[in-house]
């Protein structure tokens, strides 16, 4: 078989525009090197809706994130993923960073940015109150909003699999031969054929460009390390809270997660590969840090985990959304780092465009139903329909994560809804089995048994994400 | 709605010694609420001995000393829902639960606090380096080792000396593992001295004080930690950090009180104990909800937390019957050299003899504790040693409290 659009990487860009491609009747594929999709940058990132002041105007940044934000609205409402439309606040601390400050404003204008305002420190403290005293202006960003990026990603490549997309896991490419279509080969020896490539690799884009043929730019991947606090500190501040970029970098964020955490974060340092996601002790004291400055009263001890992210950027600072010009076929949507989950669905449809106009033929498919179940429905429901859904499905009323209050019945619909999880941190991004205060303490080993049982295996066999993190050593 | 007189949340040890106790002081109308299928609680998966020395005058494992309370509550007929996990305590009393038969409302008369407590994690330690797998709080290793029957690793580094700690760096190395190391951040052992000789003295493992783990290596499966000595401050020194190559890093790095339940129901906490605020009946300021066992201050041996729970108990009972009376209270303040004392507040009106249960802050020597309240002292007792891992247990007299006394303190000096 020949695939029309191989969709080359599994984060939110290769997730939503498998989905994007899903409208039209075309066979397609999402090749995913790791054992599911958002591994890499879309599972550790800020989760923010930008509203686009930041950009410079002109940009394919500022473009696609101003156009984009409807579009992901429209798409989270659809996928029901967990967002929150919650608003931004900008914080200058002092003369010169309120003239920054202006020029976000500025520049926000220009960008088609709605409804900012600059307001004063103590405005800014009514608004928020744990917001320092030092904070002198602020501008305030209400289209700005918090969004679960990896069940942003998980939702939009099982929509498209629900479509009829295919996920290969796994499938780590390592060759790419252009005759009449492309032959796509897998570090295991795997081959599939397609007559386009999307290149939605991440920190790889490059090195999946130059396997193509087409040496034309180089990813610096930069890592940005996070802190995760308790959801009891969750209300600490209900805008995101962003400073003032300065010449010493761009400051850290304090935000509520679309989940009801608190998240701090991030760093910025240039690191060698897309695999440098371990976090540093002199990072995560900056992390503190630089957040306390913003809400000094934030409580650092509530922390419950901590991450880093590897973005994939590109010197010239502007995303790489175009068609190769040596080979043809070949569409990259690469460098996608800041605001890249903002743009993601303005993305997907700019880069269908540009497949059109490299010749792929794109009939309207009438089946295509781009709703998701909500997974968490029944977290959502009243105790009186728990109880009668309970009833005709006991494993719901079987608790196996006591932090997040997660049931049986939400993870082993997890195992089986598209994509289906493979392992524990596939369960943990799907449900939050695990995502709690007590990180997995209680529910690991139900989980394993979860796994294994669904997969007509055992728990030796078990990982925690793929490859050999198997989580056990053996039978006693 | 289902009505019941006292609701007692968990069934480990400690809620069944209250519900055992509240029955015996003829309140009959008792259900116990379990979020796991066996009651038991940790005890279960705890299959080393040294269990009931104190409290029943001999030695058994957890799972026995388990049964012992197991068949108590069974003979008593006290009504045990399992798998059923409490989602919600209101302030009047009503327990909303989960279990396969549905959603459980109950409205009770008392409600003991039994929930335990849980371990901390990596992600709470904030330790840089990477995510693979082989990282396990101590008590997961536990159950997958002795209730599920696996191997959780072949070369383990195992991070804390408290109690599970140590008794897990036994019972790897029972199991052919190669336990490398215990490091401890502080500088003495925060487990019974007890463990420290049967579970790493006996078996060659070494023990490392003011050191801790790094940072952890590994993309896949762990590969290994580097551990490094902390200073006075707990900053890692740079100079004394050395990889040791693991598949394994358990962590034992305390245990935090369940209390999200006792928190909701609006009950007042003690930052230090992370459990709620008791008068010496373990009520709660919140008339009717009482705690006991590791939810409302982290034990160290099991026999303590079935007494505690047995006042609990016998104390919701009276509650149920009206006749739990409550006068003005005394607060009572831990002084020089204790990190808390419990009960934190006594009843004035309270005829017997209270114990008071403290904490010191750091090991001393012998040392005299002295119970006093505005300057004049009400007891005093002398102990050969007193170490944080291990609590110690003083009577007061209530008769010796004056009128005019408002708040106790109880302070220590070390006299050698």
């Amino acid at each position: 078989m020949i695939y029309d659009v191989a969709v080359a990487g599994g984060g939110v860009i290769g997730a939503m525009t498998a989905r994007e491609l899903m409208r039209y009747r075309l066979k397609v594929c999402i090749l995913e090197k790791e054992n599911d999709v958002a591994c890499g940058a879309s599972k550790a990132n800020s989760g923010i809706i930008h509203a686009g002041f930041d950009p410079e105007p002109g940009t394919l940044k500022a473009k696609l994130n101003v156009s984009g934000v409807p579009l992901l609205y429209k798409a989270v409402e659809e996928l029901n993923v967990p967002y929150r439309n919650n608003g931004s606040v900008v914080a200058a601390f002092g003369a010169q960073e309120e003239c920054t400050l202006t020029e976000l404003y500025e520049r926000g204008i220009k960008n088609g940015v709605k409804n900012m305002k600059i307001i004063d420190g103590n405005e800014a403290r009514n608004i928020e109150p744990a917001l320092s005293p030092e904070i002198t202006k602020a501008l305030l960003v209400p289209g700005a909003g918090i969004i679960c990026p990896y069940a942003l990603t998980i939702a939009a490549a099982g929509n498209a699999m629900d479509n009829g997309a295919e996920l290969l896991r796994n499938f780590e490419i390592c060759g790419i031969k252009k005759e009449e279509v492309f032959t796509v080969t897998a570090s295991d020896g795997r081959t599939i054929q397609a007559r386009y490539i999307v290149n939605c690799a991440g920190g790889y884009a490059d090195r999946l460009a130059e396997m193509a043929g087409d040496m034309g730019f180089e990813i610096i991947p930069r890592a940005g390390e996070y802190m995760l606090l308790d959801k009891k500190e969750g209300k600490t501040v209900s805008h995101t809270i962003f400073q003032v970029p300065t010449a010493n970098g761009k400051g850290v964020l304090v935000t509520p997660t679309a989940d009801g955490n608190l998240l701090l974060g991030p760093t910025a340092s240039q690191v060698k590969t897309p695999e440098s996601t371990e976090t540093t002790d002199a990072g995560l004291k900056t992390v503190a840090s630089l957040a306390r400055k913003s809400v000094p009263e934030i409580n650092t001890r509530a922390v419950i985990t901590s991450f880093t992210g590897v973005r994939a950027s590109e010197k010239g600072g502007d995303f790489i959304i175009r068609r190769s010009e040596k080979v043809p076929g070949l569409v990259h949507a690469a460098a996608i780092d800041s605001p890249g989950l903002s743009s993601c669905a303005a993305i997907a449809v700019y880069v269908t465009e540009l497949l059109r106009e490299s010749g792929l033929e794109t009939p309207e498919n009438p089946d295509f139903d781009g709703t998701r179940e909500d997974t968490h429905a029944f977290a959502k429901m009243s105790d009186e329909q728990k109880d009668k859904f309970i009833k005709r499905n006991p494993a719901y009323g079987r608790v196996i994560c006591r932090c997040e209050g997660i049931s049986e019945g939400e993870i082993v619909d997890a195992l089986r809804r598209n994509p289906p999880a493979l392992d524990i941190d596939g369960v943990k991004r799907r449900t939050r089995s695990g995502m709690g205060r007590c990180q997995g303490g209680f529910c690991t080993p139900y989980v394993m048994k979860l796994i294994a049982e669904e997969n007509g295996t055992d728990e030796t066999k078990v990982t925690k994400k793929g490859g050999k993190s198997y989580m056990l050593t053996g039978r006693l | 709605m289902l009505e019941y007189d006292i609701a007692v949340i968990g069934g480990g040890p400690a809620g069944m010694a209250a519900a055992a106790a509240a029955y015996d002081s003829g309140v009959k109308n008792i259900c116990i609420i379990d979020r796991e299928e066996k009651t038991g609680g940790i005890l279960k998966q705890c299959i080393h001995s040294g269990f009931g020395l104190h409290k029943l005058g001999k030695e058994l494992t957890g799972p026995e000393y388990a049964e012992v309370y197991t068949e108590k509550i069974n003979k008593r007929g006290i009504k045990v829902y399992s798998e059923t996990m409490v989602t919600d305590v209101s302030p009047d009393k009503t327990v909303t639960a989960r279990s396969t038969g549905g959603i459980l409302k109950i409205k009770a008369k008392a409600v003991i606090l039994a929930m335990g407590c849980r371990e901390r994690s990596r992600g709470a330690l904030n330790t840089a380096g990477t995510r693979p797998a082989g990282i396990y709080s101590a008590g997961t290793a536990q159950k997958l080792m002795n209730c599920d029957g696996f191997s959780v690793g072949k070369r383990a580094v195992i991070l804390g000396s408290g109690d599970i700690g140590l008794i897990m760096a036994r019972r790897m190395s029972l199991e052919g593992a190669k336990v490398e190391a215990v490091c401890e951040i502080m500088p003495y052992s925060g487990g019974l001295t007890r463990n420290i000789v049967q579970c790493l003295e006996d078996f060659g493992i070494p023990l490392f004080l003011s050191t801790t783990v790094a940072e952890i290596h590994g993309s896949e499966r762990l590969e290994g930690v580097t551990v490094a000595k902390v200073d006075e401050n707990r900053n890692i020194i740079d100079s004394t950090r050395r990889f040791i190559p693991c598949d394994t890093l358990l962590l034992s790095v305390g245990l935090i009180p369940e209390n999200e339940l006792t928190e909701n129901a609006g009950v007042l906490m003690d930052r230090i104990t992370g459990g709620a605020l008791v008068d010496e009946n373990r009520q709660t300021q919140r008339e009717g909800i009482f705690a006991c066992g590791n939810v409302l201050h982290v034990h160290d041996l099991v026999d303590y937390v079935s007494d505690e729970a047995e006042i609990a108990g016998r104390a919701a009972a009276e509650y149920v019957k009206g006749k739990l009376e409550s006068g003005g209270t005394v607060k009572v303040r831990a002084g020089n050299g204790v990190r808390y004392v419990l009960p934190q507040r006594i009843n004035r009106n309270s005829s017997e003899k209270v114990y008071l249960f403290l904490r010191v802050s750091k090991p001393f020597g012998k040392v005299r504790y002295t119970v006093s309240s505005g300057g004049r002292v009400l007891s005093v007792a002398v102990r050969p040693k007193a170490v944080p891992g291990e609590m110690e247990k003083l009577p007061l007299e209530i008769k010796n409290l004056g009128s005019d006394d408002d708040e106790i303190t109880v302070s220590l000096e070390e006299t050698e």
